[in-house]
């Protein structure tokens, strides 16, 4: 009976899962958007933005880990869980420096697009305005740590899918940081500019070099369409 | 690096036998030997575990207790738990200070002697309280400071730090009130082991069940149930886990189990062994009880002697069961299970996500029971005198007795072995804590308490407590309390999830604008809002709790906040005349406001 499908509830519509599959994979299968931030469909998940934490059968959850099991009751476009999301958006806005208006990501971020996309305007809380180092020694790729989210996605792409390891996470808490498997810089390590991991950030904090502003903004993916709108079509 | 010490790193290395889950006792002995674990280090130590360099920087900068920067020959870490706080620590770190001649988080310039606070140490009970190096000095005052500087600087010892021949209490005050039938009655070493296996491990399991012992640490859940997912779950191998990490702040409980009573621990978790069919048990001690490790390390050697440990236990044939002690470094998260388990494969103690849960994949992937010192304890002794016997004790849904450390405005600060159920008025009256306006009960990540609440009773159905019991007497500044809670979390959080990593630091702001006097309504609320998500949106138990100290004494304590709070609607924080001070004394004139006429 193990390849029976299961059927899980997501704010009151029944959705297929197969065997296996996550809360979110199931919820993306059937056209049904969960805000993410560090889930990327092509890596193992992460669990750090806690962007896709859902209820279920009331207890807040992140969907992109726990299997979808028979029965889940699950509670997702809530205004208390969206409202929550978007306060955790307001903590890494606050959190970094973040230069939306003449960022080389506007318009292609799925940190902005989240903030429009759960209703932020601007954030409410007071700027952390942190000291930050700016590593741009390597010849093709640059980190711009002030417009990082510790969303783990260039360590887990290294490490899974280029077989790497060039980035890691430095020491805890306010404090931690990406760091490079180097003494010093980026330029030291084994990184190339088609690397999974130099293409898979989600914000402007490693940008390929001399690309820059090759789309206007205006006519970029989220200018376009909101974040999320690629999975609601599939919606039956 | 010299070539010798690229040498001693190898050989560091090596004697852990290049295993990589063991790379936290390798940069433990580098850190000692070398006073940091510098990049040539982690390079050597990366290069033989054949792991990326990073992997290596990535676990030794988490923990509080390993440095990649040189420190001194001593390193001086001054308890700074609110306890010590409010005895006098203060005092002791100025003292300290002007002997040393550099301020807190810094190292003198001989590199002798390097200053460093560090959260509560486990020694709330005879504050103020430091670590030098792995040597616990406890009842300091200001006056002893120059005669410990003195000595650090000559290399001359401090304390007893004989410990190899000495029990722990030589250097630590045992402060056992009150002993109870349970954890602190006299034992019959191996009694508990000889019950059990005249047992078959199902019926140990259903034993254990049948007692309702749940889990000591906090969270209750019950032990019998825990070990039978364990020994269900299909696996290479099955792992018993001691949690020795009390790191919640006023919590000292297991110190006084593993200094009088350290066999009744083993003896549980030799019986958990046999229970859920384990072959190796680990024990996981807080990176602060470096003072206990060689005492423990002895117990254990003696009971390997006494055939309690080691091949065919008890006679036993095929029932081999040995327990290994994992030092920690300083890391709060430490003591939640997920996170213990990532620290004792050597990596950073970062917590994970569930399902998969320990019992199912825990270390090494493999169904792990991770159970409290005193949850062990008391396995051990329902072996030995029944699950009857233990239900019978303490309240229908918490059965047995708690062991709770009592610390702050009390005549007799110590650990008190009680049945579950008493009320917090009883406690107060047993430990001379009468006069108390609040009461901490669980830590910081527990609930504080008004006097309305004293008739509440401490169990799993009422309040729940880890052990961590913090009296406040009547003129304790009960929000420099909440602020340094919340500053605590602040310190440990790990950093994995932003509501937690992000969202205290705000927490801590939001509060502080009310404090100052510049909150209306509309912060006390912002403030409250912030605090919800940080608990409902955090990874672990660490951030589900960090909004804790506020939201408990919001609920029970309203005045604290009200009373701060402007009638305005909104109060900037943003000081306008401040700001602008410098440029008006440029400029020699005052600024014209709007409507102002110039």
């Amino acid at each position: 009976m193990s390849n029976d499908m299961i059927t899980i509830y997501i704010d009151d519509i029944a959705v297929e899962a197969k065997p296996g599959q996550t809360v979110l994979e199931a919820a993306d299968a059937a056209g049904i958007y969960i805000p993410r931030l560090c889930y990327h469909k092509d890596l193992v998940p992460g669990g750090h933005c806690r962007v896709c934490t859902v209820k279920i059968n009331g207890k807040p959850t992140n969907a992109c880990t726990f299997p979808a099991q028979e029965g889940l009751v699950i509670e997702n476009n809530t205004p208390e869980m969206v409202e929550a999301r978007r306060q955790i958006i307001e903590f890494l806005f606050v959190e970094g420096n973040h230069i939306c208006p003449y960022c080389e990501k506007a318009g292609n971020c799925e940190l902005q697009a989240l903030a429009y996309r759960l209703g932020m305007t601007a954030p409410t809380f007071p700027y952390m305005f942190p000291k930050i180092q700016v590593d741009a020694t390597h010849p093709d790729v640059y980190i711009d740590r002030n417009r990082c989210v510790l969303c783990g996605r260039c360590v887990r792409a290294s490490r899974d899918v280029d077989g790497k390891s060039v980035f890691g996470f430095e020491g805890r808490g306010i404090n931690k940081r990406i760091v490079v498997n180097a003494d010093h810089s980026l330029s030291e390590t084994q990184l190339g500019a088609a690397d999974k991991a130099a293409h898979i950030c989600p914000t402007g904090s490693i940008v390929i070099k001399r690309v820059g502003y090759s789309i206007p903004y205006g006519k970029r993916d989220y200018d376009l369409e909101p974040i999320g709108s690629d999975i609601e079509k599939k919606r039956k | 690096m010299a070539a010798d010490q690229k040498q001693t790193v190898k050989e560091i290395v090596q004697n852990f036998g290049k295993n990589r889950h063991r790379l936290m006792d390798m940069v433990r002995e580098v850190q000692s030997r070398f006073g940091h674990v510098s990049n040539e280090s982690a390079h050597v130590i990366a290069d033989i575990l054949g792991i990326p360099f990073v992997e290596v920087i990535d676990m030794v900068s988490f923990y509080s207790f390993l440095s990649r920067t040189l420190k001194g020959k001593s390193v001086v870490r001054l308890s700074k738990c609110i306890v010590d706080k409010m005895h006098g620590m203060d005092k002791v770190a100025a003292a300290f200070e002007k002997e040393v001649g550099v301020k807190f988080g810094n190292t003198s310039g001989d590199r002798s002697i390097t200053l460093e606070y560090t959260p509560c140490i486990g020694m709330c009970d005879q504050v103020p309280a430091l670590l030098v190096n792995g040597t616990v000095i406890t009842n300091v005052t200001s006056k002893d400071v120059p005669e410990i500087v003195g000595r650090l600087r000559k290399g001359k010892k401090i304390g007893t730090q004989d410990t190899d021949s000495t029990r722990p209490d030589a250097q630590v005050e045992l402060n056992l009130r009150k002993p109870g039938p349970v954890i602190f009655s006299p034992m019959d070493r191996g009694a508990a082991i000889r019950a059990a296996l005249n047992m078959t491990p199902e019926e140990v399991i259903t034993t254990v069940t049948n007692s309702r012992v749940r889990g000591r640490g906090g969270a209750g859940f019950p032990t019998g149930m825990k070990w039978n997912f364990c020994r269900k779950s299909k696996g290479e191998a099955h792992y018993v886990i001691c949690n020795a990490d009390e790191g919640e702040p006023g919590t000292f409980k297991d110190r006084v189990i593993l200094t009088e009573v350290p066999d009744l621990v083993f003896e549980g978790m030799t019986v958990a062994g046999y229970a859920i069919g384990a072959k190796e048990g680990l024990f996981y001690l807080r990176g602060e009880y470096q003072y206990l490790y060689s005492y423990l390390h002895q117990v254990l050697a003696h009971r390997r002697h006494l055939g309690l440990l080691g091949r065919n236990i008890g006679g036993k044939e095929g029932f081999d069961f040995d327990i290994r002690i994992q030092m920690g470094a300083g890391a709060y998260v430490c003591g939640e299970e997920s996170s213990l388990i990532e620290s004792l494969e050597g990596k950073r103690g970062a917590p994970r996500d569930r399902p998969p849960f320990p019992v199912t994949k825990g270390f090494m992937n493999q169904p792990s029971s991770v159970n409290n010192v005193e949850t062990y304890c008391c396995a051990a002794r329902i072996m030995e005198k029944g699950a009857d016997w233990f239900a019978n004790i303490g309240t229908k849904d918490s059965s047995g007795t708690k062991l709770f450390s009592v610390s702050g405005d009390c005549k007799k600060p110590g650990v008190y072995e009680l049945e579950f159920g008493i009320t917090v008025d009883d406690l107060l009256q047993v430990v001379g804590g009468e006069d108390a306006q609040a009461v901490q009960v669980g830590g910081p990540s527990g609930n504080c308490i008004a006097p309305k609440d004293f008739g509440r009773k401490l169990c799993f159905e009422d309040l729940s407590t880890g052990g961590s019991v913090i009296v406040f007497g009547p003129k304790r500044d009960m929000l420099d309390v909440v602020r340094e809670f919340t500053e605590f979390f602040i310190e440990e959080s790990c950093g994995w999830c932003p509501p937690c990593r992000v969202g205290t630091s705000v927490m801590l702001g939001m509060l502080d604008k009310i404090i100052t006097g510049k909150g209306s309504r509309k912060d006390l609320e912002e403030l409250e809002k912030v605090c919800n998500t940080v608990k409902k949106m955090s990874r672990c138990g660490l951030g589900q709790t960090a909004p804790n100290p506020i939201l408990t004494t919001m609920k029970n304590f309203p005045k604290l906040y009200s009373s701060l709070i402007k009638t305005e609607e909104y109060v900037p924080t943003f000081d306008w005349d401040k700001a602008l001070a410098d440029g008006i004394a440029i400029a020699g004139r005052k600024p014209v406001w709007e409507g102002e006429e110039l």
